[in-house]
């Protein structure tokens, strides 16, 4: 039974865009701030901090999840995947090149949190209807209301590997 | 926006996440989705001195049916609800409500059972429950209990669980021949609380007849509100019935009055609302 108290720290062993990570974390930290504090993932944008906006989306054992509401010392043992683990710069994945594409990103703030969740829907839903990637997107606020070319972009990523 | 300093537990064994909890009582949260918990806390609305991890007890995370009903263990999460594929078979009005929780980020964490425990008065889950009568399990260190979500809900956030007691799972009655179901929710985006949300239940005998007619709205009071609908019971119903049941109920209520919408527009929501999961509700009983 993991036990910490307010002062101390708990050890965790995690795996964070494939690679193993082992830290000592106080209970409130959250799992947002841990992976751009202490692990160098800075592709987690950190929005309101309580859920509405979206762009702090990560992959938990797969699945997408807001990383503002989940503390540090909850995802001992997971496997945690970033925007990182996508594509890389030289290297884009169909998702993140389907964006450049469509311009689908304008101040890019929200996008990290968007391609994360397009890319998990995508894998469970490879032909989701545009009604249902619209509202894939309420999961998430775009300050540059881009949402008719995310839309455009998740569509394109659809049909092309479909 | 980070919560305050807490001591944290993430026990292995239902025994011990109950000693905990008679240990601290008050002082002590269950955290399981964290949906709603993590927010409150991120904006100090809650201060827990000690958080009970529930995660890590995976017996809690079973969907069973169990004579003629379905039990969702407490650690199932909005989305494996969302995806089993007994429940739209079993729990056609769950199957119909799961979409406008949250949104499907945060229903892959967030859970059935969390969510009645939360006790949000315009939640989606705590409608279906007292819709079709589920009955919530409670254990703590004294023994189990059973409680009707009727007398689950107390007010705004606040059920009538002990503060030493955990939600362990939810019982949904299983879907019966001859009812019809319907779910309809208004809120200012999809997965948005609602501003006033209709849950409507009803089964018609052999003969035609309606021998049950649940219609419980969510948004317009500190609890979910059970419309009364008695006197409708035991005849075919017209058109004429549906517009008279959504002007009657809508009329009886007495919503808040807040930024998303005066008391007037709230009621103006609940009638349109339950004329038409009223009318697609007979549609399906039929």
């Amino acid at each position: 039974m993991i036990r910490t108290s307010k002062s101390e720290h708990a050890s965790i062993n995690l795996r964070v865009d494939g690679k193993p990570v082992k830290a000592d974390v106080p209970p409130r930290l959250l799992l947002c701030d841990f992976l751009r504090s202490q692990c160098g993932a800075k592709g987690v944008h950190v929005g309101c901090e309580h859920g509405v906006c979206g762009a702090c989306t990560i992959l938990v054992d797969g699945r997408a999840v807001r990383s503002c509401l989940m503390f540090a010392v909850q995802a001992e043992g997971a496997e945690v995947k970033t925007v990182a683990s996508l594509g890389s710069h030289d290297n884009l994945s169909p998702l993140q090149e389907a964006f450049r594409a469509h311009h689908a990103l304008q101040c890019g703030f929200c996008t990290p949190g968007i391609l994360i969740s397009a890319q998990a829907f995508l894998t469970e839903r490879p032909s989701a209807t545009r009604r249902e990637v619209e509202e894939l997107l309420a999961g998430h606020l775009c300050r540059c209301t881009g949402y008719t070319s995310i839309v455009d972009a998740i569509m394109a990523t659809e049909e092309t590997t479909a | 926006m980070k919560p305050a300093p807490f001591d944290y537990v993430c026990p292995e064994t239902l025994e011990e996440a109950l000693s905990i909890l008679s240990e601290f009582g008050e002082d002590a949260k269950v955290l399981a989705g964290g949906q709603s918990l993590v927010p409150t806390m991120n904006m100090r609305l809650a201060r827990p001195a000690m958080i009970v991890d529930i995660n890590r007890l995976p017996r809690l995370a079973d969907i069973r049916s169990h004579n003629g009903s379905i039990h969702i263990g407490a650690l199932v999460r909005q989305a494996d609800a969302e995806r089993e594929q007994r429940i739209p078979q079993a729990i056609p009005l769950l199957a119909l409500a799961l979409p406008h929780v949250g949104h499907r980020q945060t229903r892959n964490r967030g859970t059935i059972c969390g969510s009645l425990a939360h006790a949000d008065p315009s939640a989606e889950v705590p409608l279906v429950a007292v819709a079709v009568n589920a009955q919530i399990e409670a254990q703590s260190s004294r023994g189990a209990r059973r409680i009707a979500a009727d007398a689950f809900f107390d007010s705004f956030f606040t059920t009538t669980l002990a503060a030493d007691e955990l939600v362990t799972a939810a019982t949904f009655p299983a879907h019966s021949e001859g009812c019809g179901y319907a779910f309809e929710e208004f809120a200012l985006r999809h997965g948005d609380f609602a501003i006033v949300a209709t849950a409507c239940a009803v089964r018609i005998d052999a003969d035609g007849k309606t021998d049950t007619l649940s219609i419980v709205l969510g948004g317009v009071g500190e609890r979910p509100y059970r419309c009364d609908t008695d006197a409708w019971l035991g005849r075919a119903l017209t058109a004429d019935d549906i517009e008279d049941v959504a002007q009657t109920a809508s009329a009886r209520i007495d919503p808040p009055s807040d930024l998303r919408g005066t008391a007037k527009y709230r009621r103006w929501l609940a009638q349109g609302q339950i004329r038409r999961t009223l009318s697609r509700a007979l549609e399906g009983a039929r």
